[in-house]
């Protein structure tokens, strides 16, 4: 990859604007067209580009496959503890209007918390999918189907020499 | 508080305690908390039915947003009794599946294991408590996206090819529900099912709705593998490692079979589903047509998982018979035998799943002897055999008993005598499996097969119990089962 | 020329039939998915089809109010996202099964598969039934 200048200078470039209009699509999602599922894939869009152009075991060290599957858990939680913490406050299950003071902000309280949870489960769970995917067939997983063992070191993949 | 929240509490536990249990990243804990969590919801499905009982059906509003608009939950005798079928056997299954899956799954896989049983148990619970139609097709997705893992997990690479064809039947099944949905959708703009229910008749003359009714059936049957929609079924029962094997066979097919009765009986109603459209005859001849094809193919198989798994496909024939009487003895015999064919081959399939722990093996002819080897295992194979074949005590006895006398009712003679032929079919291939166990000498006793754990033997013998237990004091599932058939048919309740 | 008014559904038509071919029709187990995606793809245009209103716009409020302003109906976009993910949850998962039977059986026709199995098979139970 170290000879394909042009792509490397272009994703560079690519890769924080993706990231940001990620977070316009995910934080403008209650007002205008966007949400959490389309944040989400845009912002995994951004790693596995990187990925792509990086080599996976860059990639790998910047999102280790162990926070990856921590952060899957992690914006399921969220959905299911807002959904939780409305029952608490005397609500139905999922009910955002009793979240906040009045019914309106707690509306929007909720679906933020809400679409958040959804574009962190979905972006982590697009970048599990291509690392596992793209890390397989490198010699060093023979059963390892999914990318979940925390351990998988990317230094012992034969591929990490030919990247930068 | 809880009482109130009874509903989206028994979809919501199981669905937070799956990321749960994937960051709990040790497989003990894994196990323990999947346990912990079949308890729970085994409690709550409980209490609602019991709820249901005395005070009638109920409902939840997802988010506070009222029904026809926002998501529904509807709680009633039918579908707590199913989600009651659901959580037990998840109850019963998981103390087992310690054992089994240690022995069955490579160990940094356990912990993703009881995740995926975690998120198929949501589904199928989400499946039957839903009052929403879109709803059913995301959770039965859930469902079955899990089990397609769960399937694939077993040690034969014929495992994967199993729930390769699995994942293609079951999506191409899932995805003739979703345009049947969308039909409805189309012509009512509604999905909720109590408004779908009020709003169809008006356009059921409609060629789209025919056509909603048809993607439909055809969706519904293939998931709940009615013959000849079977086939991903006996390979992908067969080849998945036993607890979910044990699981499935209990609870998948059952709950697309609680699909089947919500939307032929109360969402097009039974003057569409059987007078517009002669389903009746159809279910008749294809469910007869898979009790016998089904249990004539089980008596040729050397693979006693395999021949198990065709017998589920034969049973699901006299479920899918009961359905075609339009009747509400029909209807009690079939939701009875949802009951009692769960406990049964629940009880039957871990029984396999100890003898493949002891010799790693469920094929005939390696069970040689084992009924000296393994007497407690075996022996409860033989009682919930007795059970498949229809024998006086058990429970296989009862709900061929209603499904005869609803039969009668209708003075389909021929018909009955046909199910009383079938059942010596089921003795020929229980049988040669309990031939080899008991009569025939073991190989030489270099290996020693030793009895199962007990951690084993106790779920098995918790359900080769219920099998007799329930053949005798038959009130509770007879007569939940004789109050949802009312609902069902709109009679009463 | 009215059927000709209801393009959107013969494409619908099409595409799922194509789509179906492709899933019944071919060996390849690659072939199968894309041809299964093509089937979903299908019904996600049935949805989008039944959700347009005749001269209505996106169903976002524009500024100074919505007076007299028709709104396609936002329903079945929600709905056919959700079958969108389901659909991309779907192939990833037939894809990563494929891998595996890749690795098992060095090969992903599927008649190929098939006589590795049974020649499998009567290796195990030499005579045995296996159908």
């Amino acid at each position: 990859m170290r000879h394909h200048l042009v792509l490397r200078v272009v994703a560079k470039l690519l890769i924080p604007l993706i990231m940001l209009f990620a977070l316009y699509v995910q934080f403008h999602g209650d007002y205008g067209p966007g949400g959490g599922f389309q944040a989400g894939v845009i912002f995994g869009a951004a790693f596995i580009l990187y990925a792509l152009i990086f080599g996976l075991d860059n990639a790998q060290k910047v999102v280790p496959s162990g926070y990856l599957m921590a952060l899957v858990s992690a914006g399921l939680l969220l959905y299911a503890g807002v959904g939780f913490a409305a029952m608490f406050k005397g609500g139905n299950f999922l009910d955002y209007g009793v979240l906040a003071g009045d019914f309106i902000a707690g509306q929007h309280l909720g679906i933020l918390l809400v679409e958040l949870g959804v574009g962190i489960t979905v972006c982590a769970v697009m970048i599990v999918i291509f690392f596992a995917f793209a890390g397989r067939g490198n010699g060093d997983e023979e059963d390892d189907d999914i990318a979940t063992s925390p351990d998988l070191s990317p230094d012992s993949s034969p591929n990490s020499a030919r990247e930068v | 508080m809880i009482a109130a929240h009874l509903p989206a509490l028994q979809i919501a536990v199981p669905l937070i305690a799956a990321p749960i249990c994937l960051l709990l990243r040790r497989e003990n804990l894994s196990w323990a908390w999947a346990t912990f969590i079949s308890w729970v919801v085994f409690a709550l499905a409980w209490v609602m039915l019991e709820k249901t009982l005395t005070g009638g059906a109920f409902n939840y509003e997802l988010g506070g947003w009222e029904a026809p608009y926002g998501i529904e939950y509807r709680v009633d005798a039918l579908n707590a009794f199913i989600l009651l079928i659901v959580a037990a056997i998840g109850a019963v299954v998981m103390p087992y599946a310690r054992a089994s899956v240690a022995r069955e799954i490579p160990e940094h896989k356990r912990g993703l294991f009881y995740t995926a049983y975690l998120l198929c148990l949501t589904g199928l619970l989400g499946i039957t408590i839903t009052g929403d139609a879109f709803n059913v097709f995301v959770f039965l997705e859930i469902s079955s996206l899990s089990s397609y893992a769960l399937i694939a997990l077993g040690r034969d690479p014929k495992a994967l090819t199993a729930a390769f064809q699995y994942l293609i039947m079951g999506t191409i099944g899932a995805t003739f529900i979703l345009i049947g949905i969308g039909l409805m959708y189309q012509m009512t703009g509604t999905l909720n099912m109590a408004d779908l229910a009020k709003r169809l008749p008006a356009v059921e003359d409609t060629r789209p709705v025919l056509a909603a009714f048809a993607f439909f059936i055809v969706g519904v049957c293939l998931k709940l593998a009615l013959f000849p929609l079977h086939l991903w079924l006996p390979n992908a029962y067969a080849y998945a490692p036993s607890v979910v094997t044990a699981f499935l066979a209990a609870t998948a097919t059952k709950v697309s079979i609680y699909v089947l009765y919500r939307f032929v009986f109360t969402i097009f109603g039974q003057s569409f589903s059987f007078d517009v459209i002669p389903l009746e005859s159809i279910l008749l001849v294809l469910s007869l047509a898979g009790i016998f094809a089904a249990s004539i193919v089980a008596i040729f198989q050397t693979n006693v998982k395999r021949l198990l798994a065709y017998s589920s496909v034969a049973q699901i024939g006299y479920i899918m018979l009961g359905v075609a009487l339009v009747s509400v003895a029909g209807l009690t015999a079939s939701i009875l035998h949802i009951f009692n064919h769960a406990i049964m081959k629940g009880a039957l399939f871990l029984c396999m799943g100890a003898v493949y722990y002891q010799i790693g093996s469920v094929k005939i002819e390696d069970m040689n002897g084992i009924g000296k080897k393994m007497p407690f295992t075996m022996f409860a194979f033989v009682i919930a055999g007795l059970g498949l074949i229809g024998v006086p005590l058990t429970v296989g006895f009862i709900s061929k008993w209603y499904l005869i006398t609803a039969v009668l009712e209708k003075g389909w003679w021929p018909v009955a005598v046909l199910i009383l032929l079938s059942s010596l079919l089921a003795v020929i291939y229980i049988w040669r499996v309990v031939e080899a166990a008991y009569f025939k000498a073991g190989d030489s006793d270099d290996v020693v097969v030793k009895e199962a754990p007990v951690s084993m033997l106790i779920p098995i013998y918790v359900l080769t119990g219920a099998s007799v237990y329930f053949g005798i004091e038959t009130s509770l599932p007879l007569g939940t089962a004789a109050e949802a058939a009312k609902q069902l048919m709109g009679i009463g309740g | 020329m009215a059927w000709l008014g209801h393009f959107n559904y013969w494409i619908f038509v099409f595409l799922m039939m194509a789509g179906f071919y492709t899933v019944i029709a071919r060996g390849n187990l690659i072939k199968k998915i894309v041809g299964l995606n093509i089937f979903q793809t299908s019904v996600f245009l049935l949805y989008i089809t039944m959700g347009k209103v005749s001269g209505g716009t996106a169903p976002i409020v524009p500024e100074g109010g919505s007076e007299g302003v028709v709104y396609s109906n936002p329903i079945p976009h929600v709905l056919i996202l959700t079958a969108i993910v389901v659909g991309v949850a779907t192939t990833a998962l037939g894809l990563a099964l494929i891998v595996r039977i890749h690795e098992a059986y060095d090969t992903i026709e599927e008649d190929e598969i098939q006589d590795i199995e049974e020649n499998a098979n009567t290796l195990e139970n030499s005579g045995g039934q296996a159908s």
